[in-house]
């Protein structure tokens, strides 16, 4: 069974370390707050100014003035702090944040993202995801692994712009957890019930399979 | 001289069409309402706005776009605006996208007195086309020069009769470099006390980079995306 959105961030959420700072984007990463495992603390950051994202308020507490990155109603916790934009991405670029979790279109085996922009279609603008990513010391991608035509969106070059270069260091897909090495994609886990054959049928690029590769377990 | 004026029609009384205005906010959050409706009313046109969003199509600087009061957004996001995008394709509008901390560390840089930035944000991608690259210890980054606007619009939660500003929460966001970086500067505030009721210690933004100052009225601080917790 391909991993649903929550199993997806349930399993990134698997990556974080004790004294994190991490920067979740919008979609499937938001949800990787809601999985962080027991005895581990970490720092939420949200590039419109805040370190510390507490849960959503409870109904009748929202406050429009205290937000997240997608617009959201958020609260604080213990220990937040506030600052203004340049702050915020001067702690991006200075390389302070630890992990950042995006959502991707297509990811190119040598780490290539393209993330923001449909030739075409509507534009609405890169955000702060072209900051993330040229700065983030460790970048996931949390996606679907292929697009709905069915398309593989792990590829051997991106087709679409590109929001950065050799940038991702890991993708958790529906399918699989796969690494970004000096040689391409390789495939580290299953999802359950999904074999290796499927999983390199779905990836474009090259993918490396080495020996038995271990399924996810939830 | 005073730095208070009485509401925001005064304070805007001198913006001028073609100016290059900045304007602090993210999303709705933190966003010079009383200013927007004060150009609203006025029909102020042909504007340069600088604003990470262009807010919805009924709030925020979406009321000045359903006026065609713009002629050029410089944001990083855009969505959310169904007006927004028929002026943006039927070629009425003007917009350049750019990356959300390059607009920030651009806004500071003109309030800094810094001429341009070197960022790493869109090397190897479109943004960097036509612009100057620079290595640095094995790294592209772009040369983005600072703003120059004739206007910042700004938000605070409180601010004094010196001009010293305090801002809430979130809605800080871009309020404070941009107060930085205006020719001049123009403050909104939902408090304005006497100096010397704010503690030095905690001020935001010092007066000297500010104006004008005006006690806002009605705000109404409208939520883009209301979330709350599931009640379990």
């Amino acid at each position: 069974m391909p991993l649903t959105k929550e199993q997806i961030a349930q399993r990134i959420a698997r990556e974080l370390k004790d004294g994190y700072y991490v920067n979740l984007g919008i979609g499937i990463p938001t949800l990787v707050a809601n999985y962080i495992p027991s005895g581990i603390k970490v720092v939420l950051q949200s590039e419109n100014g805040l370190l510390g994202i507490g849960p959503f308020p409870d109904e009748g507490s929202e406050d429009p003035d205290l937000i997240n990155a997608g617009k959201q109603t958020v609260t604080t916790v213990p220990g937040s702090a506030f600052f203004d934009s340049a702050m915020s991405f001067g702690m991006i670029r200075a390389g302070k944040v630890d992990l950042t979790v995006l959502g991707a279109m297509e990811v190119s085996e040598r780490g290539d993202i393209a993330n923001w922009k449909i030739p075409g279609k509507m534009v609405k603008g890169m955000g702060g995801a072209m900051d993330l990513v040229a700065s983030a010391k460790n970048i996931i991608v949390a996606m679907m692994h292929t697009n709905p035509k069915g398309e593989s969106k792990l590829l051997s070059h991106c087709t679409l712009p590109l929001t950065g270069t050799r940038c991702v260091k890991k993708i958790v897909t529906d399918l699989a957890v796969i690494d970004i090495t000096e040689n391409g994609f390789k495939l580290l886990e299953r999802a359950p019930g999904i074999s290796a054959d499927e999983i390199r049928t779905k990836t474009e690029g090259k993918l490396a399979v080495e020996g038995e590769i271990p399924e996810m377990e939830f | 001289m005073s730095k208070v004026v009485l509401d925001a029609d005064e304070a805007i009384s001198n913006i001028k069409d073609g100016d290059v205005l900045m304007l602090g906010g993210f999303g709705l959050c933190g966003i010079p309402e009383n200013c927007i409706a004060a150009m609203v009313k006025k029909g102020i046109r042909d504007l340069t706005c600088i604003s990470n969003n262009a807010g919805v199509d009924d709030f925020g600087i979406g009321l000045m776009l359903k006026k065609r009061q713009v002629r050029k957004m410089i944001s990083s996001y855009v969505g959310e605006n169904a007006e927004f995008e028929r002026q943006l394709l039927s070629g009425e509008l003007e917009v350049e996208l750019i990356p959300q901390g390059t607009l920030a560390t651009r806004c500071l840089a003109s309030g800094y007195g810094i001429p341009a930035i070197y960022t790493p944000a869109g090397a190897g991608t479109e943004v960097a086309d036509q612009k100057e690259i620079r290595n640095f210890n094995g790294k592209e980054y772009l040369l983005e020069y600072a703003f120059q606007a004739d206007y910042a619009l700004v938000k605070a939660w409180k601010g004094d009769t010196a001009g010293n500003l305090v801002y809430r929460e979130t809605a800080r966001n871009f309020n404070p470099l941009m107060a930085m970086a205006g020719r001049i500067t123009i403050a909104e505030v939902e408090q304005l006390v006497p100096a010397g009721e704010l503690d030095p210690d905690f001020i935001h933004t010092p007066g000297i980079f500010v104006h004008k100052i005006f006690q806002g009225r009605g705000y109404e601080k409208r939520i883009e995306q209301r979330t709350v917790r599931r009640s379990s």
